[in-house]
């Protein structure tokens, strides 16, 4: 069986907002210096519930994980920690060549990159990047591929051609199945997601990264580059925050908690 | 763009024969982009035993509903959806295709933009039309920023933020049309089944995008304890209990509790923070609270940056003495 695992690697979004930067007139992050990107931890624990379906599967299974990336040239911080965890091989797709962005042009790379890969059962991608935060290009995907798509997972098995999946809900879960090939996207409810070991972060230089070109995947350069996107990037900016945070003081526990229920009386909520 | 166009379409939601808030919301922006722009609202909503809502719908807002009115639509499938939304848009052909950025909405709405061959903006916060064309604007980078983007194509698809915006007073002197529609879902098409749904059991009391006053718990509370006494405060004052992703990674508490860019959005009167860090994906779900008042063992806690009062402490000994208090002052 052969799964495909779409990441992207971004600015580690755990960083301090003080630290958070944007060059509004180029309309880009600025990255923060010295610090290394990181695969988009939803991504993360897409990669980890593919590993959970060759785990299950045992030692002898046929299963075979590919990652597939859109990434600068020679920024690789995606597919090395992907390989690291124990995905078998990737595929890249690099920058500048591929610098289209936005849902639309990015959905259509990576389905004709599945497609190009050819015979894969089960596409996994995170619910959105942490950095876009849109959710758009896993289920363009499989649109793109007419497949059966699931989203907001946080359990994904596979028996006999079918992908039993439950979802998040808001006040559940939601156990769905489709016939393989499909499509899901991942959610952090997946749980928590393995280190790389020792072991498998040195193996991973030597597991083989294709770098695929646009005729690869049946598509010329206009299509896979910012020409062809239909969307245009108006604004970026970090909205201002004016609050002036006022401290409640006191001695002990008590004379703070009374000063705060204070304020909720007169502010008419008990 | 300003002339001819066909308006505004909102897909509405409906729960218990009923629209939710974020779909009379959406009727507001519609009504406030069509007086810009030109055009009509036209709602539609999906679901079973709608016999009143489209004059609901017209109260709030809109010109013109169309009800999709059928048992298959009971429970939300995004696959069952599909063919009669794309129908609909196509025939409608709104300049701009509101839906709301709920739990079905976000499942939605990319899959209907890639079937509709159109670009959709997720997560929007507002919309404005400048020289003639829908500027949408949306929260990235985990709330961080913010990014204001335009399509190329039309319609333009946008999930809009529960909250973002305000619903107008209802009148009945608005008057529209409602028109029945009936499916043409190929229940052969549908290719993803739905095996079981287990409903975490309800928290008992308000629900949380409903109330006045949210407490939120995050892992400066210590424990699963902590939430203890947070539903206790909350009982006391008729408000709901919430969390941060971290203590519900935690399991902490349920994760129905979850608040934030990939959980629920309140904006209650009083959103209480305890033990909250203030992330941007955290904030993300109650930035729009009227007030905030925070409890952090930090002083430098992020949360404190968007909070009305701070309290510097313990929230394990803040929290029984304001639960103390509160139960002193209702004496």
């Amino acid at each position: 069986m052969k799964i495909v695992v779409c990441v992207k690697q971004i600015q580690n979004p755990e960083i301090p907002a003080a630290q958070f930067r944007i060059d509004e007139e180029a309309k880009v992050l600025i990255p923060v210096s010295g610090l290394s990107p990181v695969l988009s931890p939803f991504d993360e624990q897409a990669v980890e519930a593919a590993l959970r379906i060759r785990d299950r599967a045992g030692e002898n299974s046929d299963i075979e994980i590919t990652v597939v990336t859109i990434a600068s040239k020679g920024a690789r911080a995606a597919i090395k920690g992907a390989l690291a965890l124990g995905a078998d091989n990737a595929v890249l797709l690099s920058e500048p060549t591929f610098d289209g962005s936005g849902g639309y042009v990015t959905a259509r790379n990576l389905a004709e990159t599945i497609r190009a890969i050819g015979d894969v059962d089960l596409i996994l991608t995170g619910r959105q990047a942490a950095d876009g935060d849109a959710g758009v290009v896993g289920l363009g995907i499989a649109e793109i591929l007419d497949i059966p798509a699931i989203t907001f997972a946080c359990d994904v098995q596979t028996n006999e051609g079918v992908v039993t999946v439950k979802r998040v809900l808001q006040d559940g879960i939601e156990t769905v199945e489709a016939d393989l090939p499909a499509l899901v996207t991942i959610s952090n409810e997946l749980g928590k997601v393995r280190h790389a070991s020792m072991r498998e972060t040195m193996r991973a230089a030597k597991k083989p990264v294709k770098e695929w070109m646009p005729e690869d995947i049946g598509l010329d350069e206009i299509q896979v580059s910012s020409k062809a996107m239909r969307y245009e990037l108006e604004r970026l900016y970090i909205p201002v925050n004016d609050i002036e945070c006022e401290f409640i003081a006191g001695d002990t526990p008590a004379e703070i908690a009374a000063t705060l229920a204070q304020h909720m009386r007169q502010a008419n909520l008990i | 763009m300003t002339d001819n166009n066909n308006g505004v379409l909102v897909v509405v939601e409906v729960e218990d024969n009923q629209p939710i808030d974020l779909g009379l919301e959406m009727l507001a922006l519609a009504r406030r982009l069509t007086d810009s722009m030109g055009g009509s609202v036209t709602a539609v909503a999906f679901g079973t035993g709608l016999e009143t809502i489209g004059e609901i719908l017209i109260a709030y807002g809109a010109d013109r509903v169309l009800i999709n009115d059928n048992q298959i639509f009971a429970n939300f499938h995004a696959e069952a959806w599909l063919p009669d939304l794309a129908k609909i848009v196509a025939e409608v052909a709104p300049t701009i295709v509101l839906i709301g950025h709920s739990e079905s909405g976000t499942d939605l709405a990319p899959r209907l933009a890639f079937r509709l061959d159109v670009d959709v903006a997720t997560g929007c916060e507002s919309i404005d039309i400048l020289n003639g064309r829908p500027h949408m604007t949306r929260s990235c980078f985990g709330g961080l920023a913010r990014e204001v983007v335009t399509f190329s194509k039309s319609p333009a698809l946008a999930t809009i933020r529960s909250k973002s915006q305000q619903s107008l007073t209802p009148t009945t002197e608005r008057s529209g049309a409602v028109e029945k529609l009936s499916s043409i879902l190929d229940v052969n098409s549908i290719r993803t089944r739905v095996v079981s749904r287990e409903q975490e059991k309800a928290a008992g009391g308000v629900k949380m995008e409903n109330a006045k006053i949210v407490i939120g718990g995050g892992v400066g509370l210590g424990g699963p304890e902590g939430f203890k006494t947070l539903n206790e405060i909350a009982e006391l004052v008729d408000g709901a209990v919430g969390a941060s992703r971290a203590a519900c990674d935690l399991d902490w508490c349920p994760r129905s509790y979850q608040i934030g860019l990939s959980g629920r959005t309140v904006a209650p009167e009083l959103y209480l923070a305890v033990g909250i860090s203030g992330a941007s994906h955290h904030m993300a779900g109650c930035g729009n609270s009227k007030t905030i008042v925070s409890i952090n063992s930090d002083p430098k806690a992020e949360i404190f940056k968007s909070s009305r009062f701070g309290i510097v402490g313990n929230s394990q000994e803040i929290m029984p003495a304001l639960a103390e208090e509160i139960r002193k002052l209702k004496a």
